[in-house]
C-alpha cells in the first residue's frame, strides 16, 4: 500500500506548509487571488529574501485568503501604502523571535506618489515623464476609486491593478 | 467663507473654485462687461498657446486681453511650436513663463494644463485640455445662467443631447452643486449622464431625473442646454438616425415654456436648434459666447492682480 504510506508523509508535512519565521513579515487576509499581484508590486523577489506565497487558505471569517511571509525584512512605510492600495483589507504582522510584535490593519494613504499608472491613454503622465499622484475615494468599505491628478479621471480600482500588471 | 485671493492663482479646473470664488468672478465679469477698462491690464503680456487649433477659445481670449490694454504672443497650432520637436510640455512652458505675465492655453492631452501650471510660477488659465476640463467655458455659462435669471440659486436646469461625452455638460452640471440647481438630463439611453456625475450630484443631495423627451421638461425649466449629438458617437447608424430628429428644438417646442427660459448651446451649433428659434426672446447662445470675454477678462484681470 505504497500510495497511503505517501499520503501519510503528507500529512505529517501540513504543518509545514506555513512555517513559522524568526522575523520578517506576514501579510495575512489578502483577498484570495491577490497575493501574486502584491507580491509582484511590492518587488518582493528582487529582495533575495525568502519569500512564502500561500494562497486560497481558508479565511475564518469565510472564503478562501492569500497569506505572504517575507523573512528577514520589515516592510517600509512605503511598502506599507502599496500593501493598502492593493489590499486594503490586509493585516500586516511584523515578526521578532518568532513572536508577533507588531500588528496593523493597512491603511490607505491620502495621495499615491509614483506607485500607480493612468489607465487613460491620453493623460499628460502617459505621454511624458510624469511623477504620478493619485487620491483614492472610499466608495464602500475597503473598496476605493482612484483620481488621476493630472487627467482627473476616476478609475476603479480593477482597471490600476490591471495597469501595474502590465508594467 | 470669502473668495481666496486670486492673484497668480492657476485656473486649470473648475472644481478648484469654491462657492465663493466662482461669485466673484461672476461679479467682476458683470463689471467689466458694465464699464469697460481699456487701461487695466496695459504693459501686461498675455501667451496664447493653442497646441490644437480652437479658434472661437483662442479669439476670445485674445480680444478679453487686448480690451483690456493687455497684448498677445503666441501660436494657433503645435506644428510651429517646440514641441514638434520633440520638447517637453514642462520645458516648453517653463520658458515662455520667463517671458510672460499670464498664460492662456489650449493642449489636446489631459492633464497638459495641471502640469504647465507646475513648470512656472504665471498664473495658468486653462482653454482646454483634451477631453478633461474647460473651465472659462463654465464659468462663461454661470455668468450668462446668472444674467438671464438675475439669480444663481434654486433654479430648474435641463441638459440636452451627448451628456456621457460632453465635457461642458459634465463640469456645468458640477459647478451648479453649488447652488443648489435642479437638474433634468435628457438624452438617449445611451448618452445619458455618466454615472460618476450622478454619483457626485447624489452625494451633495442636489435632485435631478433623466428623460428621453425634451417635451417632459421644457415647460418647467429655467435654462435649457443644448449640446450637440455627434455621429461618431453611435456604434449603429439606426440608433443615430432614431435620436438625431429627438434632440432638435424648434420653435413648436417653445409655446409653452416659461417667460423667462433661456436656451443656451456651447457652439459650434450644427442642426440641434432649428434656426427660427434664434428670433425667440429665449434664444441666448450668441449672447453666451459673448460673455465668454467677460468672463475671460475677469479671470485675466484677477489673476494679475489688477482687480481684487
Amino acid at each position: 500500500m505504497k500510495k497511503d504510506i505517501k499520503i501519510e508523509e503528507m500529512k505529517k508535512l501540513r504543518p509545514f506548509r506555513v512555517f513559522a519565521i524568526e522575523r520578517g513579515t506576514v501579510i495575512d487576509h489578502i483577498p484570495a487571488g491577490k497575493a501574486l499581484t502584491l507580491v509582484k508590486v511590492l518587488k518582493l523577489p528582487a529582495h533575495n529574501k525568502i519569500v512564502t506565497l500561500g494562497l486560497n487558505f481558508k479565511s475564518k471569517k469565510g472564503g478562501q485568503k492569500d497569506i505572504v511571509k517575507v523573512e528577514g525584512k520589515e516592510l517600509s512605510q512605503e511598502e506599507v501604502n502599496q500593501v493598502a492600495i492593493l489590499v486594503p483589507t490586509a493585516t500586516i504582522n511584523i515578526i521578532r523571535n518568532y513572536k508577533v510584535a507588531d500588528k496593523f490593519k493597512a491603511k490607505m494613504p491620502k495621495m499615491i506618489e509614483k506607485l500607480l499608472v493612468c489607465p487613460n491613454p491620453n493623460c499628460i503622465t502617459r505621454q511624458e515623464e510624469v511623477i504620478t499622484k493619485f487620491y483614492p475615494a472610499a466608495k464602500k468599505k475597503d473598496e476605493y476609486d482612484f483620481r488621476c491628478h493630472y487627467c482627473e479621471r476616476n478609475f476603479p480600482e480593477e482597471e490600476i491593478i490591471a495597469e501595474i500588471n502590465n508594467k | 467663507m470669502p473668495a481666496k485671493s486670486f492673484r497668480d492663482r492657476d485656473v486649470i479646473s473648475v472644481k478648484d473654485l469654491t462657492k465663493a470664488d466662482i461669485q466673484k468672478i461672476l461679479q467682476v465679469a458683470q463689471q467689466l462687461k458694465k464699464k469697460p477698462r481699456p487701461e487695466l491690464l496695459k504693459n501686461k503680456v498675455m501667451a496664447s498657446l493653442f497646441f490644437e487649433p480652437s479658434t472661437r477659445t483662442r479669439l476670445s481670449f485674445e480680444t478679453a486681453m487686448e480690451r483690456l490694454g493687455g497684448r498677445v504672443v503666441g501660436f494657433a497650432e503645435a506644428g510651429v511650436s517646440s514641441s514638434s520637436k520633440g520638447e517637453s510640455l514642462y520645458d516648453a512652458m517653463k520658458i515662455v513663463g520667463q517671458y510672460v505675465d499670464v498664460i492662456a492655453m489650449r493642449h489636446p492631452v489631459e492633464g497638459s494644463a495641471r502640469r504647465a501650471a507646475e513648470s512656472t510660477d504665471k498664473p495658468v488659465l486653462n482653454g482646454g485640455d483634451g477631453a478633461n476640463q474647460h473651465p472659462t467655458q463654465t464659468l462663461l455659462d454661470l455668468f450668462s445662467i446668472y444674467e438671464t435669471q438675475k439669480k444663481l440659486n434654486g433654479l430648474e436646469v435641463a441638459m440636452v443631447g451627448d451628456l456621457k461625452y460632453g465635457r461642458t455638460v459634465h463640469s456645468l452640471a458640477s459647478a451648479l452643486t453649488h447652488f443648489g440647481a435642479r437638474l433634468h438630463f435628457v438624452a438617449p439611453e445611451m448618452l445619458q449622464m455618466p454615472s460618476y456625475i450622478l454619483e457626485e450630484l447624489k452625494a451633495k443631495k442636489i435632485k435631478y431625473s433623466l428623460h428621453e423627451e425634451i417635451d417632459e421638461v421644457i415647460n418647467k425649466v429655467d435654462i435649457l442646454y443644448m449640446t450637440r449629438i455627434q455621429k461618431e458617437r453611435f456604434t449603429d447608424p439606426l440608433d443615430y438616425e432614431r435620436a438625431k430628429d429627438v434632440y432638435v428644438l424648434t420653435k413648436d417646442h417653445l409655446a409653452k415654456v416659461k417667460k423667462n427660459l433661456r436656451v443656451m448651446h456651447p457652439l459650434p451649433r450644427v442642426n440641434e436648434i432649428a434656426t427660427e428659434v434664434d428670433a425667440t426672446p429665449h434664444a441666448y447662445y450668441f449672447e453666451q459666447a459673448e460673455n465668454g470675454l467677460y468672463a475671460r477678462q475677469a479671470l485675466l484681470a484677477l489673476v494679475l492682480g489688477k482687480i481684487k
